[in-house]
């Protein structure tokens, strides 16, 4: 993680603000290091860590509730931990916007992602969740822009998913 | 055996309720609380075991200026015990939690919960980073509990040790929309829309 541009965080930053989200929740993951360190460095934007990724899901459900829009930010494999936690806006036909760093993809060095990695898309379509996969950077922002429209104005579950080779394998290497 | 009741409780509790949202765990806490104070300013909860505490603390980000109690179960708590920690490092001024602890999975068929061994909600939620917490198992006790969730500055956390549920179940609303945008719009009036 240099100082340098990735292509998509400074944009989806923008975008953040464009929506008017001020609530950030997350169990963090390299992949959203410098996104993540922007949102921390604004003072109008709260980032709350979580011991769980499903407590972003309640956080950002009872953010709604209070007229404060919100976004949970995770690591592919945390989608196992917030099943059933997205029955609460699925039931409530409320907002819910996700941002995912995809693990167990094409240039993955650790086999054990892959089992969950290959079920975010269907287990997140299972509970209502739309999935919007950005396999490049310039994808990723436009999907994002998509998504902040269908969550807050038509109050739908979106998913954005941010391809393993936008990102960068992870290496095991010493 | 607990000579509390959970339902006579939670009205003492809410007697001068003056403004607090309220959102209680899903089962008997949603039951109850309807059935001692209904009001838009009540978010149902059906489902989404363990998530109380964080829809609390989401609501009291939002409305920093509202008093926000979170009232659950032992069972539903122990499942997002985790929460506590995110509570204590957000620090909200106005959120307080009421842990009706009745030491068992009642809903279910009454099996023994985890805080009837050697579980300890309070500890945990000290532990936890809450500095303010209370455990209530007698009437008397109870008559410094309205004022220790409603006034206190937050984050607090009370447990009250209560028997089974001697109360008719009440049932709110299952409309999930209509118990949103109602609160939405108790809460916000015409920015709700």
């Amino acid at each position: 993680m240099s100082g340098e541009d990735d292509g998509w965080s400074g944009d989806i930053y923008g975008l953040i603000k464009e929506a008017g989200i001020t609530l950030v929740t997350t169990v963090p993951d390299a992949g959203l290091t410098r996104l993540l360190k922007t949102c921390d460095a604004d003072p109008a934007i709260r980032v709350v860590t979580l011991s769980t990724e499903e407590e972003g899901v309640g956080i950002g459900y009872g953010a709604w509730l209070g007229g404060t829009r919100a976004l949970l930010c995770l690591q592919s494999s945390g989608t196992g931990n917030i099943i059933n936690g997205l029955a609460l806006p699925a039931f409530a036909e409320s907002p819910c916007l996700m941002l995912v760093t995809m693990r167990g993809q094409e240039g993955e060095g650790n086999p054990a992602q892959f089992p969950m990695g290959r079920a975010v898309r269907p287990v997140f379509e299972a509970m209502g969740v739309t999935c919007l996969e950005g396999s490049t950077a310039d994808e990723v922002v436009s999907h994002f822009r998509q998504a902040c429209e269908m969550v807050f104005s038509e109050g739908k579950m979106v998913a954005v998913l941010i391809a393993q080779k936008v990102i960068g394998a992870k290496t095991f290497s010493k | 055996m607990a000579e509390l009741h959970r339902r006579d409780v939670l009205a003492r509790v809410l007697e001068e309720r003056d403004g607090a949202l309220v959102v209680p765990g899903l089962g008997t806490a949603n039951y109850d609380l309807f059935a001692v104070s209904p009001s838009d300013g009540n978010a149902y909860m059906w489902n989404a075991m363990g998530l109380t505490v964080p829809t609390g603390l989401g609501l009291a980000i939002a409305q920093p200026d509202r008093r926000v109690l979170v009232v659950t179960g032992d069972g539903e708590m122990m499942m997002g015990i985790g929460s506590l920690s995110v509570v204590a490092a957000q620090a909200p001024e106005n959120l307080s939690i009421l842990v009706m602890d009745n030491e068992m999975f009642e809903e279910t068929g009454a099996q023994t919960g985890l805080s009837a061994k050697r579980a300890d909600i309070e500890k945990i939620a000290v532990g936890s980073g809450i500095e303010k917490t209370m455990t209530v198992r007698t009437d008397n006790e109870v008559a410094r509990l309205a004022a220790f969730l409603l006034k206190e500055q937050g984050p607090v956390l009370a447990v009250a040790k209560v028997a089974a549920s001697r109360d008719e179940p009440v049932f709110p609303t299952m409309d999930g929309p209509g118990i949103v945008s109602k609160f939405r719009a108790s809460v916000l009036g015409s920015q709700s829309i």
